[in-house]
């Protein structure tokens, strides 16, 4: 059975408390506790790269960190980032290069390209590509993703 | 049929623009609406305790200590629901000896694949639902698995239901000419090849999942449905839950992907809206991953023996071929397990002039998850058997394998004309089509590297081929063999007192940009911008009735439907305007949202003839009944299917010494008719392409030879990621179908369909300087390498 824990956190820019199940991943308490379920579950174990989500700065998979182990943390979700304009290029690339399609891995896409942009990528295609390889989308085909991100970096550096 | 010409050539018209999505900004802000995103009042949760063996009878299942367990709400096992669900049987009559067994929704005293449900749980929340199904035991007494498709009607392997006597589940024989005396002629060289095709699955990143809710004051169910078909899944829950059709409402949101896989009738799903109706309040079910891989529709499975016949001269005299594939224990309900086998048989050459064909196909039952129709059904394996014996008898014959393509494709001015299994073709362009492929690019240049490549030891290959795809099907396709599938779709037009059209389809969305197509088809015919036009799709209970989005068919069929709908409103909207405006309707417009001259002189804002018709009906004369809605309906009618070409190309690169295979570059070109949209049409060309690479290279579900499947996690089973994958370049031709005003053929599965082909002849061309060859799919690295090694 489980047992609680008592977490104070952060999440798009909003102070938290929560008691939760001390095995309540932070994906599922994003989505089922905060109702921010612009975050997805793809597989739970940390492949698909669905759930990612930006924990004090970094790219963290949702599934494969405990809610309780985000305690004192910072997290931005897909919902943060577009409130807070973070998005705001890579949402302008990815609708003009139609780089999503049923929708589903945006998010973490979303979430993982900026993590690439942010660390100083360049319009590598490789590199690129290499970067999102734990995002997994069915749709695309991944070209209008690489396209996309290129399209923000080349924008930003004119 | 051909259309006005404005419609398409108009200024402000969005047919053939490359618009972006509306809806995208949604999804890109993590706005979307998945089923289980969803959440309703009372909400509970159903977790399965699945069949861990492959067949298994089921002597006792204790299920009591789980319902003490915490939040524990009801447990259901497969005799529980027998009297709440009817089971259901996967045939239809025109797939004529099909036969299948009565399915229930969990397992009722024998399971028959590993993941087969056999208890229900139902609880407060997943995880405790979950918990409670580690409480519950169930005594099994295993049974011998079918697993081989190769041993499945031997006489001594068991047969999975024995009422049938054996484990087939279908047959049939095509015959066209006489392929013996074709192969017997003199100078005519046999190349024989056995093909395999391993088990793959659609991999949808959003998992299969329901929720269903019942509200006993009005016997009404409503179910939230990830899937592609609404009208058909009110009928299948309306029949096999006893409830009045009309009191069943689909709903489908945001579909995360869906590829074929979330358009059948499965078991989990079923017995989630008995649970809802047993307990009248919503019950959510949401497949892990785990569950997705083991109870999602598997796809291929064939073993072919294939044989081509060509002259010396590289002409073509036949094709004979033999599949048999495994489809699991149970033909799925409703659109059957014997389509793929179909499609093989109807579809193998048809590119080419062939005069004499032979095909025998046999579909047996295994303990092995289900198989349906997944994205390309049967296109990938009929055009990497036709193409593949075709290049290889390119080479040995010395011929080049673009030469003896265009020697053997139909003419583009042969049509109309039937392929060599009667399928009736026409507004097709495979010659036009394969010289811009070499055009684009550039395959002189590319031999002359490859040659110099091979020098060096680089293991080079250049893959083609030469496709068709079925899309837009008419009632021949399901309906006649009767599945309660619609074959037509309809649409709605209104135009509101702001001036806006709000529209309606039976057609969905899973991410291919049905609304976005729609929005444009309306907006330009009828001649408001983009942005003025609303979308609905996905909801039995607002959009007119019809099929939906699946066999390339939603642009087709569903965009001709808008099409005329936007039509006849202008229509009504004009002659309204005439009244108005004291002159003729033919002497009016609408462009940019207002009534005009056809010029384009403004003479009345849309929005003041909507306010006045709805606002103020006294200023009009009394004899005038305006109507700003119109619904229109379009089937396919002069052909079974409205046949697409393609012809694409694979350059790839074979590391020889880990059997590794690096696809370079791809290319793809298409004759979907009139694009509508050629970003988005783009889109699912690569998409598709990159899926048809996925079960070239690397996707296949593996099993035990006791039917476990050994692979059920995104980490074991591999699917393309990013950095594996090619940039695609894309071009088109458009012949428009003339069975519509729109002319759009569908363009969703082609990629799917021509790429494992092109791949697989790139992959034997990058290997025929050592002599070896590989005629299975996945090329994994290990029998890349098996290959080589063979050929020394």
């Amino acid at each position: 059975m489980s047992r609680f824990v008592d977490i104070k956190l952060r999440v798009n820019g909003e102070d938290v408390s929560a008691t939760v199940p001390s095995r309540l991943n932070l994906v599922d308490f994003l989505r089922n506790d905060l109702c921010l379920t612009g975050s997805h579950v793809g597989c739970e174990h940390g492949v698909c790269g669905a759930c990612t989500v930006i924990v004090d700065g970094d790219s963290v998979r949702g599934c494969l960190m405990l809610a309780a182990q985000a305690n004192r943390a910072d997290i931005t979700t897909i919902e943060g980032l577009a409130d807070n304009g973070q998005s705001d290029a890579l949402q302008a690339a990815f609708t003009n290069r139609n780089a999503l399609q049923c929708g589903f891995c945006t998010p973490g896409m979303l979430a993982s390209a900026l993590g690439y942009i942010d660390g100083g990528g360049t319009a590598d295609r490789d590199a690129i590509r290499k970067h999102i390889s734990g995002n997994y989308c069915r749709c695309t085909g991944y070209q209008s993703i690489v396209d996309a991100i290129c399209d923000v970096i080349e924008e930003a550096r004119t | 049929m051909t259309g006005p010409a404005h419609i398409f050539d108009k200024p402000n018209r969005y047919i053939g623009k490359s618009s972006p999505r509306a809806d995208a900004a949604r999804l890109l802000q993590g706005r979307g609406k998945f089923v289980d995103d969803v959440t309703l009042p009372r909400m509970v949760h159903a977790a399965f305790l699945r069949s861990p063996f492959a067949h298994a009878t089921i002597t006792a299942i204790d299920t009591a200590e789980a319902k003490d367990a915490p939040g524990v709400i009801a447990i259901y096992t497969g005799h529980d629901l027998t009297d709440h669900v009817t089971p259901y049987v996967g045939v239809l009559t025109h797939l004529k000896g099909l036969r299948s067994a009565p399915q229930h929704p969990l397992a009722v005293d024998v399971a028959r694949w590993q993941g087969e449900p056999v208890v229900m749980v139902i609880a407060t929340s997943r995880a405790l639902a979950e918990d409670a199904c580690e409480l519950v035991e169930v005594d099994y007494e295993e049974l011998p698995a079918v697993v081989d498709t190769e041993t499945a009607l031997d006489a001594d392997t068991p047969v999975i239901h024995p009422e049938f006597g054996n484990n087939l589940a279908w047959e049939r024989d095509v015959v066209a000419g006489d392929i013996d005396a074709a192969f017997a002629a003199s100078g005519v060289q046999v190349i024989d090849r056995e093909f395999r095709f391993g088990r793959h699955t659609g991999v949808t990143l959003e998992s299969r999942g329901t929720l269903c809710d019942f509200d006993p004051s009005e016997n009404e169910l409503t179910v939230y449905y990830s899937g592609q078909a609404p009208h058909m899944m009110q009928v299948i829950f309306a029949t096999h839950l006893d409830l009045p059709e009309e009191n069943v409402r689909v709903i489908s949101n945001d579909v995360g992907g869906s590829f074929g896989i979330k358009i059948h009738t499965y078991g989990d799903e079923i017995a989630t809206a008995a649970a809802a109706k047993l307990l009248k309040r919503p019950v959510k079910f949401i497949a892990d991953r785990f569950e997705s891989f083991v109870t999602d529709i598997h796809a291929r499975d064939h073993v072919i023996k294939a044989r081509i016949g060509v002259t010396n001269d590289g002409d073509i005299v036949g094709i004979d071929l033999d599949d048999l594939t495994g489809v699991g224990p149970f033909s799925m309900y409703p659109r059957t397990s014997a389509i793929e086998c179909n499609q093989i048989l109807n579809l193998t050459g048809a590119p080419y002039n062939l005069d004499n064909y032979r095909a025998k196909g046999r579909v047996v039952f295994q303990n092995k998850t289900l198989m349906c129709q997944y994205r390309g059904v049967g296109h990938p394996i009929a055009m990497a058997v036709a193409d593949g014996l075709l290049d290889d008898a390119a080479r040995a014959i010395g011929m080049d394998p673009v030469a003896v393509r265009h020697l053997n494709l139909m003419a583009d001015d042969s049509y109309p004309r039937a392929s060599a299994t009667g399928m009736k073709l026409d507004d097709l362009s495979h010659q036009k089509a394969l010289t811009k492929l070499t055009d684009i690019m550039d395959y002189k240049g590319l031999r002359e590297k490859q040659t110099e490549d091979r020098k060096n030891g680089i293991y080079r290959g250049i893959g083609f081929v030469s496709m068709v795809e079925v899309t837009n099907p008419s009632p021949m396709f399901y309906g006649v063999g009767g599945a309660s599938i619609a074959s037509q779709d309809g649409a709605t037009v209104r135009l509101d007192a702001g001036g806006a059209l709000h529209v309606a389809s039976s057609i969905t969305e899973q991410g291919q940009g049905t609304n976005a197509i729609l929005a444009q088809i309306a907006a330009g015919v009828f001649g408001v911008a983009l942005n003025r036009v609303k979308v609905t799709t996905g909801d039995t209970k607002t959009t007119p009735y019809g099929g939906g989005t699946w066999a390339s068919r939603g642009a087709g069929i569903g965009g001709e439907a808008m099409l005329q709908a936007a039509q006849a409103l202008k229509d009504q909207v004009l002659a309204v305007a005439a009244v108005m405006l004291q002159t003729s309707a033919d002497k009016l417009d609408i462009q940019d949202g207002a009534v005009t001259d056809p010029d384009g002189t403004l003479r009345l804002p849309l929005a003041d003839l909507a306010r006045t018709v709805y606002y103020r009906g006294n200023e009009l004369p009394n004899d005038l009944n305006p109507e700003l809605i119109a619904t229109r309906h379009y089937r396919v009618t002069d052909f079974p299917f409205v046949f697409t070409n393609g012809a694409m190309a694979a350059h790839v690169e074979v590391d020889t010494a880990t059997g590794f295979i690096k696809v370079l570059h791809f290319w793809a070109v298409e004759d979907c008719g009139r694009v509508i949209n050629p970003l988005l049409v783009d889109e699912q060309i690569r998409g598709g392409v990159v899926q048809g690479i996925g079960g070239a290279l690397y996707e296949e579900c593996q099993y035990s030879e006791d039917g476990q499947m050994l692979n059920a996690t995104m980490a074991d089973y591999m699917v393309p990621m990013a950095s594996e994958m090619p940039d695609i370049t894309v071009a088109h031709i458009e012949t428009p179908t003339k069975t519509s005003v729109l002319g759009a053929k569908g363009a969703g599965e082609a990629g799917t369909g021509g790429a494992p082909a092109a791949i697989l002849n790139a992959v034997n061309d990058a290997l025929s300087p050592l002599n070896a060859s590989i005629w299975q799919m996945p090329m994994t690295p290990e029998r890349v390498l098996n290959a080589i090694d063979a050929a020394k």
